[in-house]
């Protein structure tokens, strides 16, 4: 069993954020009764087991300006991937980097970058550079530009456990 | 929206990165920024409140909880788009969605509490809308973050 029904219990009180209070566990603790040492030890166990990534902030691209956004998709040589992806994946402007498998004959691409911009001009000068990053290790590439958001929820447990 | 300065850029950029797990998380942080904690929760909860910062907290990893994440695609002729959109969006494990500008134009991630339950449903959709999923499950993630100009 990955998680347990205490942990279930912390998760669905964190879903919504941690709350920006000064002493933000022992509120939560409060909360869910459960004492603070006990919640922060879950909450350390949990990542150490990678359930939960990070706690952080995540921002709002559009907010910042940032209204154009291209899925770049790039079909890389496969003995060069790990270390190119690492280097297109700390690119300042990249976000959601990933190695995914191809799809043939429909999909040929196996790195994925979002990258963030404020006008389309821009994310394809951003998109022209990692070009050049990937060099001979490129074969082939596309960009993907949203156009509408069709969904978007959050993780959302199942009630049980 | 309140212009952001530059100390608003500081917070945004540390705070994309791991909260230490102390009981005074945010007095640790703004002592690295060399803010008060007051100023640093002020900020944070006016960046939240003008949608800066969509969400502050945990985030979860499906996988490691048991389940999985897959990015998959559809080539949804125009004609059918909405028909097949309803028909995507009604599975609770469909995440995100999005339209982009390609033949393989109907983006989704699908979010399960079981490895499975990605081509249960993935098999699912391809059933009731007659279109091919293809499955796009990350086989390694090369993740810095976004960073703005500080």
């Amino acid at each position: 069993m990955k998680i347990d029904s205490t942990d279930r219990r912390i998760i669905e009180a964190l879903q919504g954020g941690l709350p920006l209070v000064p002493a933000p566990y022992a509120h939560v603790a409060a909360q869910i009764g459960m004492p603070e040492p006990d919640l922060m030890a879950r909450i350390g166990s949990m990542k150490a087991r990678g359930v939960i990534r990070r706690i952080a902030a995540a921002p709002n691209h559009y907010k910042l300006g940032m209204t154009a956004n291209g899925m770049t998709v790039w079909d890389v040589e496969d003995a060069r991937i790990a270390e190119l992806g690492a280097q297109v994946g700390a690119l300042p402007y990249v976000t959601h980097c990933y190695e995914r498998p191809r799809a043939l004959p429909d999909w040929p691409y196996n790195l994925f970058a979002m990258v963030h911009g404020d006008s389309r001009e821009e994310v394809e000068e951003k998109r022209a550079e990692i070009r050049a990053l990937l060099g001979a290790a490129l074969r082939g590439c596309d960009i993907l530009y949203s156009t509408r958001i069709l969904k978007k929820t959050g993780l959302r447990l199942r009630q049980k456990g | 929206m309140t212009p952001l300065d530059a100390t608003d850029r500081a917070i945004l950029n540390r705070m994309q990165d791991d909260l230490p797990l102390t009981a005074h998380p945010y007095a640790d942080v703004a002592a690295q920024l060399g803010i008060t904690e007051d100023d640093l929760l002020e900020r944070l909860a006016r960046m939240k409140d003008e949608r800066v910062i969509t969400r502050f907290g945990p985030f979860f990893d499906a996988a490691a909880m048991g389940g999985a994440f897959c990015l998959c695609a559809m080539a949804v002729p125009e004609e059918d788009f909405e028909t097949v959109l309803t028909k995507v969006n009604a599975h609770a494990e469909v995440a995100h969605n999005y339209e982009r500008t390609h033949r393989l134009n109907m983006w989704f991630v699908l979010a399960t509490e079981t490895p499975e339950g990605i081509g249960a449903c993935a098999d699912a959709i391809e059933r009731e809308t007659g279109v091919q999923v293809l499955r796009f499950p990350k086989l390694q993630e090369f993740f810095i973050g976004f960073r703005v100009a500080a």
